[in-house]
């Protein structure tokens, strides 16, 4: 069965790229670094491609159910017996989709920045980040063990970090990676502490095991664990929203979204790998991988439904009203993750009842390619007008036709119009939404609408709109390694709705029969052509209606433009609470009693032997008054009060 | 037979002593260059370091006042290896200093003190172990000989030290006056729980508390570290940490264990305040010296944790973590060290735009700071995860939340720093530093350090099974 050894190729191609042009990149490889990042990535690409034709098509399947294969296996290190950090590659329908998802979009990525970086002073380097990240999400995906993807989602972070923060010159740009790291790195305390708590009742880290051990309601560690009980809620409930709050701080879900839209201050290719395809549905991967186990448990399964929904809610609001066209791109990305969550959190385990899992992973495997294709695009338009705001575009569809069009095509996709792929995928999510919660359907719904709209009124601005404006037109739409990734994702987002996707991924490795309804589909597609007649409407021409409405709308849309001010609320209890009401009486005890007392005394001392002062500062005496008060505090409470 | 396990038993500390011989001949003999003393000093070190590879015996000498076992051997290692790296690091400084024999006398005196305390069976053998190993430092801190600051710590390190063993003899005579014995087998059969040895032990324990720096004695530790020379501070803040921490836990695990209950939430408080008062205070250093000593007391409550697990993963935890400690510490003190010997520099702005000139000290120090800080994968991370589970055994989560909330907080301070050197504009950043052979090899074995000590099993493996015989 593990003849998928050669997998382990995938990522440490990426990998071994990193380790070359990391060290003798900048002095070997100055103008090479990029062919040589791209063709490694290709050899990736087409072994993850030789991978999933095996799996899906040859060998995986073993009485009509996809088998889960340890393809490697290698303890790293061991706490107990039983407790043990190993590392290897796991081959199940989720990872090899995630293997073709990430190879290929970050190939596309490789090639786009050819032409886009060309000529950074350096490139080497960008190349060089650019495999570590592959290679860290690559060994995210193929973890067998919670702590591996642990160890591997902090490497994916800290390599985002150096992305985000590539043009280190700008001020913003550090600010932003910056942020995206803390705010990532608080959600992955919960994460962290989720594993130990899993880790801890289920006594394994294994995630095979871990599954197996906490799924069957008569084991030991199952009993323990949901009958241990915190704050009133099960260790289980704990452990699993715990995680889910590191995924959903990787995933920019609501409330821990705020780092995504700065993080677009990285280059543009950059952000279609990363807040497009990859690290960004890391979180929808991890809630998949262990959905088993958040099966057994409605609250946190309700959790993560609620969160979903409600992110994708918001961001479809807050994308309505920006103007820069990376930050609407990031907050449609931020709703449609929104919507993969909660098509997780309505599913439940196995058969036809299992539609929101294949529906979200169906999701998340079309989005990837119509969203890494709307950021490219709109590199190739920022790339074109070196400019982030609409204002600054329109009527491009005659200076840019490839981009025009594989812009096009990727709106359609997102706004789910037949039959390109976002379509098939969105119906459903729809569709298990609707058999399971009506109010989340409700949502859903409106929120398709939504996108719609947006991205539409994204794509008049900047192609129809005004006439161009003069611009400098000596790279004219870019060099055919910018245009290739375009064409080749269009064709991607037109066709992977085709794709049968239930009969290979679904969450218990046996096929699902689905079958798309027109009458159900009726209602979602309508909605969704009013909506984009309604943004051609505002904004097909240059004119003052969308002003009027803004203006109509006053209060609702300057809070949806000012992000419902969350950004604001952050800083706000920082600021306003974190730093007054903790900080500051720590500094006014360290100032006046401390310092005053240190003060004090030395005056005294001073009084005393002015000779000796300057030597000893006064401070030692308070030194060891400290020292007897700690003796005679611990003796007080050890001999009398603690027994 | 007996002479023979005298040998064979006290080799470790007849190759210190041997060493300290050989120095006194080569001060009384004809002049030299600092740089051959230093070449022979180095040579010696290493030798020395690698002949605690040699399998010893395990036993007990003089009526078990003295004992060694393969865990003691291994601390012995760690702390030989530790003198080693701080030696070749201050190569720099020593290189013009007037009196270097004099300096490696006053260390290797103090090492071998320790080596005693680590291998005390008996009470007095600890005490005294203890005041040969803090005397020759409080002298070895005033050796800036020109700086004011340097002599000013050595005097506040004599007099908080001499004040702290008064207090911890004291605690010493009580036990003796209650349990009427010194040697550590026979003193847990005669622990009652009785107010006076309750008393008599926080006594100990605030000695213990003294020397590794714990919150709220811990004062004297910023002044020292920023008064003494750099090599002093590494010595002070690994070193001798490392042995009163062997000896500390060893102590608690084998002799107090009646008391179990009282010492495990007198460590809790302590690793508390600990973590707490560290991080706030390493918040608001700019000086780089004073940051490292801060965010060690903090590092040091993490250790507490661990230990306060009381099993055999506690100690195995404590070692492991001291390993990592030695290399991400005396890494970033190395850095830290060679800057201040040759601009005089240790401030926090001093270091922005650092990488511009000087990329590779500036890659040591961030691996090193990370690792401190503890993120994945560098070795800082295991320890501090091992600490925190071998503490979670007791079941107390509060304190693994607080403990793990802290360590963000700490990142924030370690990044910082990075930070500086990476990213912040400096109109005049510091000029290229060129690194001496030594300090480079030092550097060399610390970063290796930290990269392995996490990726290869066998270490912790090793340790453990060493731990089970405690």
């Amino acid at each position: 069965m593990s003849n998928y050894a050669y997998v382990l190729w995938i990522p440490l191609l990426p990998l071994l790229t990193f380790v070359v042009l990391g060290i003798f990149g900048r002095k070997y490889f100055k103008t090479s670094a990029g062919i040589i990042g791209t063709a490694s990535l290709l050899a990736a690409a087409i072994l993850s491609f030789n991978t999933a034709y095996h799996y899906f098509l040859v060998d995986g399947k073993v009485n009509g159910v996809f088998q889960k294969i340890i393809a490697l296996q290698y303890t790293w290190l061991s706490f107990s017996p039983g407790v043990s950090v190993d590392m290897g590659i796991v081959i199940d329908p989720i990872s090899v989709m995630m293997l073709m998802v990430v190879t290929s979009v970050s190939l596309m990525v490789h090639l786009f920045s050819l032409g886009y970086m060309k000529g950074e002073e350096r490139f080497a380097t960008y190349y060089a980040f650019l495999s570590l990240f592959t290679f860290s999400m690559l060994g995210l995906i193929l973890s067998v063990n919670i702590f591996q993807v642990y160890i591997f989602w902090e490497l994916v972070g800290a390599s985002s970090f150096l992305l985000i923060g590539y043009y280190f010159s700008k001020p913003s740009a550090v600010a932003a990676a910056k942020k995206a790291f803390i705010v990532t790195r608080f959600a992955d305390l919960g994460f962290l502490m989720g594993i130990l708590i899993l880790g801890f009742y289920g006594g394994t880290l294994d995630i095979g095991l871990l599954i197996q051990k906490l799924t069957s309601n008569t084991s030991p560690e199952f009993i323990n664990i949901t009958s241990a009980s915190f704050l009133g809620a099960s260790m289980l409930t704990w452990g699993l929203t715990l995680v889910f709050m590191g995924g959903a701080g990787k995933s920019a879900m609501f409330p821990l979204h705020i780092w995504l839209p700065d993080a677009m201050e990285g280059p543009t290719p950059v952000s279609a790998l990363i807040h497009a395809a990859t690290m960004v549905v890391a979180g929808v991967y991890l809630v998949a991988r262990l959905f088993p186990i958040f099966s057994m448990d409605p609250t946190s399964l309700t959790i993560v439904t609620y969160v979903g929904a409600f992110s994708a809610f918001l961001a479809a609001v807050i994308a309505c009203t920006q103007t820069d066209i990376k930050r609407v791109l990031a907050y449609s990305t931020m709703s449609q993750i929104g919507y993969m969550m909660f098509a997780l959190g309505i599913s439940k385990q196995g058969g036809e009842e299992g539609l929101g899992y294949m529906a979200s992973m169906f999701h998340l495997f079309t989005h990837a390619f119509f969203k890494s294709l709307l950021f490219l695009g709109a590199g190739a338009v920022i790339h074109m007008v070196h400019s982030n705001e609409m204002k600054d575009m329109g009527g491009l569809r005659k200076l840019m036709p490839i981009t025009h069009l594989s812009f096009l095509i990727a709106c359609l996709a997102i706004a789910g119009i037949p039959p390109f792929a976002g379509f098939f995928s969105k119906e459903e999510i729809l569709m298990a939404a609707f058999h399971s919660n009506k109010i989340i359907y409700g949502v859903a719904l409106f929120t398709a609408a939504m996108t719609s709209f947006y991205m539409f009124r994204l794509y008049f601005s900047i192609f129809w709109s005004k006439e161009a404006a003069h611009h400098d037109h000596h790279h004219g739409e870019g060099t055919w390694s910018m245009k290739l990734p375009l064409v080749i994702l269009s064709i991607c987002a037109v066709g992977v709705g085709m794709i049968p996707f239930s009969s290979f991924v679904t969450s218990d490795g046996v096929a699902l029969e689905t079958h798309t309804d027109l009458m159900f589909s009726l209602a979602p597609v309508s909605l969704t052509i009013i909506a984009i007649s309604l943004a051609a409407y505002l904004y097909k021409t240059q004119n003052q209606k969308p002003d009027q409405l803004a203006t109509a709308w006053g209060g609702i849309y300057k809070a949806a433009y000012k992000k419902f001010y969350i950004d604001e609320v952050y800083l706000f209890i920082t600021k306003k609470i974190i730093f007054p009401f903790i900080g500051q009486p720590i500094a006014w005890v360290d100032k006046n009693i401390v310092d005053g007392f240190v003060q004090s005394s030395a005056t005294v001392t001073a009084k005393i032997s002015s000779s000796i002062k300057g030597l000893q500062s006064g401070k030692i005496q308070s030194y060891t008054l400290y020292f007897f008060g700690g003796i005679i505090a611990l003796s007080l409470l050890f001999i009398y009060i603690w027994k | 037979m007996m002479i023979n396990n005298f040998f064979i038993l006290l080799r470790q500390e007849l190759l210190i002593s041997a060493i300290i011989f050989i120095l006194l001949f080569i001060k009384l003999g004809k002049d030299r260059s600092n740089e051959s003393i230093l070449h022979v000093i180095n040579l010696l070190l290493c030798l020395n370091f690698a002949a605690g590879f040699i399998p010893m015996l395990e036993g007990e000498l003089f009526n078990s006042m003295f004992a060694t076992s393969k865990l003691v051997v291994l601390e012995k290692n760690i702390l030989n290896l530790t003198i080693w790296i701080i030696s070749m690091q201050s190569y720099a400084w020593l290189k013009t200093h007037q009196h270097v024999i004099e300096f490696y006398i006053l260390l290797l005196t103090s090492l071998l003190g320790m080596f005693f305390l680590i291998s005390s069976g008996n009470l007095l053998m600890f005490y005294l172990g203890l005041e040969m190993s803090t005397i020759p430092l409080a002298a070895a801190a005033n050796f800036d000989l020109t700086k004011r600051q340097s002599s000013e710590a050595a005097f506040k390190l004599i007099i908080s030290s001499a004040f702290s063993s008064s207090l911890l003899l004291l605690g010493i005579s009580f036990i003796y006056g209650s349990t009427s014995t010194l040697i550590f087998s026979e003193i847990p059969m005669h622990l009652i729980y009785s107010p006076l040895q309750i008393f008599a032990f926080i006594l100990l324990v605030s000695g213990f508390a003294f020397k590794i720096s714990a919150v709220p004695f811990h004062l004297w530790t910023a002044d020292v570290y920023e008064g003494a020379p750099v090599a002093v501070t590494a010595f002070l803040s690994v070193v001798s940490k490392a042995a009163v921490l062997f000896t500390f836990t060893a102590l608690l695990y084998k002799v107090f264990t009646p008391m179990a209950s009282i010492w495990y939430a007198i460590l809790i408080l302590l690793s508390l305040a600990t973590i707490l008062i560290g991080n706030l205070f390493a918040l608001r250093q700019d000086n780089l010296k004073r940051f490292l000593a801060f965010s060690s007391i903090a590092q040091l409550g993490f250790i507490l944790i661990g230990i306060s697990g009381s099993s055999q993963q506690g100690f195995s935890s404590l070692v492991y973590f001291i390993i990592i400690y030695v290399f991400s510490n005396l890494a970033a003190f190395g850095v830290i060290s060679l800057v201040s010997a040759v601009t005089g520099k240790e401030n926090m702005n001093d270091f922005k735009g650092f990488y511009k000139n000087n990329p590779i000290l500036s890659w040591v120090l961030t691996i090193a700071l990370f690792s401190l800080a503890g993120v994945p994968p560098t070795a800082g991370f295991f320890g501090k995860l091992f600490l925190l589970m071998a503490g979670a055994a007791n079941g107390n989560y509060w304190i693994i939340a607080f403990a793990a909330l802290n360590m963000v907080i700490s990142f924030y301070y370690y990044l910082k720093v990075v930070k500086a050197i990476f990213m912040d504009e400096n109109e005049a950043p510091m000029q290229t530093i060129a690194i001496p052979t030594y300090p480079k090899v030092a550097m060399l074995i610390c970063v290796a350090g930290i990269i392995l000590t996490s990726f290869v099993t066998f270490i912790y493996d090793y340790i453990q099974s060493l731990s089970i015989s405690l």
